[in-house]
């Protein structure tokens, strides 16, 4: 560089050897958030929209069947679950615990799962389901957007999805998400 | 040599899951196995989200290509099809993403940075050419005399 660049541009050029530092800096805290974020994470295109209609079998009585229909005018949680998904065992308690507080119904979605299995799981782990929808095929979980069981729906009075939980139920996520949302929704006409 | 042996006991358990999960669906029909993976291979697996429908074995990715299946056999079409799965799992279903608002970086980020690079390039690169050709000013004649005339003294 001459002398006369030099003095040409003292204040420029004083603070830009910092630049590639400071594109870094923005670089490591793109990355960085990107570590934080759940990939598995899929934001559903159901949510604000009303729950696809499907009518079932009930597991425990093969002979009766539930449709979603069937739940309109009340604030409701559906949860979908299989005797196969380990994550299901983690978050069962959470939802036995749930549904004694007696907030909201729980039903249950038995999903790409054997009949006897299903009934023999939650006699096992605990029933916290106003009742289960038997899903053998897993027709009603590709209308539902299900890929990855546990999932959970919160589902409002007029029939639409308000919130949408992929992967499990934790107490914090009934504290801090479901239970002011279904309060919220219980307080709508 | 203990290594290279568990190395190929770890690959022997990884390959053969793989191949006992296989499931291939016999349609009578060629033709519509072939329209069945044309779409599955636009079709994101969310269970194994780095294939598409078509690549993946995951019960998933089975069940989706067997509702492609016998959506094609009841007459609907690819993008009847297309449209019934962004409608329940998102765009991310989409294994090539849509042009939007939202993934307008997705999409042209890369060229940016390109272009971005490129400019930075050539001007370093015109500006060094510029500034080795500059003949030196009278001020800097007079540095450089004096600076030689120093070490010439310091002999």
């Amino acid at each position: 560089m001459t002398a006369e660049n030099a003095a040409d541009a003292p204040t420029r050029s004083k603070w830009r050897f910092l630049l590639p530092l400071a594109a870094f800096l923005v670089l490591a805290v793109l990355l960085f958030v990107g570590l934080g974020l759940n990939p598995r994470e899929v934001p559903s295109p159901l949510v604000g929209k009303s729950a696809p209609h499907f009518e079932l079998p009930q597991l425990h009585r093969p002979d009766q069947r539930f449709s979603e229909q069937d739940m309109r005018g009340k604030v409701w949680l559906l949860n979908v679950w299989a005797s196969w998904c380990a994550s299901c065992r983690d978050e069962h308690p959470v939802l036995v615990e749930l549904a004694k507080s007696g907030v909201m119904p729980i039903i249950g979605l038995n999903y790409k799962d054997k009949r006897e299995d299903g009934i023999a799981w939650l006699a096992r782990f605990g029933d916290p389901y106003v009742l289960s929808a038997f899903d053998e095929k897993g027709k009603v979980g590709i209308d539902y957007g299900v890929y990855g069981v546990p999932e959970t729906y919160v589902i409002d009075k007029a029939g639409v999805i308000r919130y949408k939980r992929i992967g499990i139920v934790t107490p914090q996520i009934v504290s801090q998400k479901i239970l002011p949302l279904v309060r919220e929704l219980n307080r709508e006409k | 040599m203990k290594s290279k042996l568990l190395t190929a006991l770890l690959l022997l358990a990884v390959a053969l899951p793989a191949s006992a999960g296989e499931a291939a669906p016999t349609a009578a029909d060629v033709a519509l196995e072939k329209r069945v993976m044309a779409i599955s291979e636009e079709l994101r697996c969310l269970v194994c989200q780095n294939q598409t429908i078509a690549d993946s074995n995951a019960g998933l990715a089975v069940d989706l290509r067997n509702e492609v299946r016998e959506k094609l056999a009841a007459g609907m079409s690819e993008r009847e099809i297309i449209d019934f799965m962004v409608a329940r799992y998102g765009d991310f279903v989409l294994y090539r993403p849509p042009v939007k608002i939202t993934t307008v970086l997705l999409w042209f980020g890369p060229a940016l940075l390109l272009a971005l690079g490129l400019w930075l390039f050539l001007r370093t690169v015109l500006r060094r050419r510029a500034s080795a050709m500059a003949p030196l000013s009278s001020t800097e004649h007079a540095r450089a005399a004096a600076l030689l005339k120093n070490t010439e003294g310091d002999r």
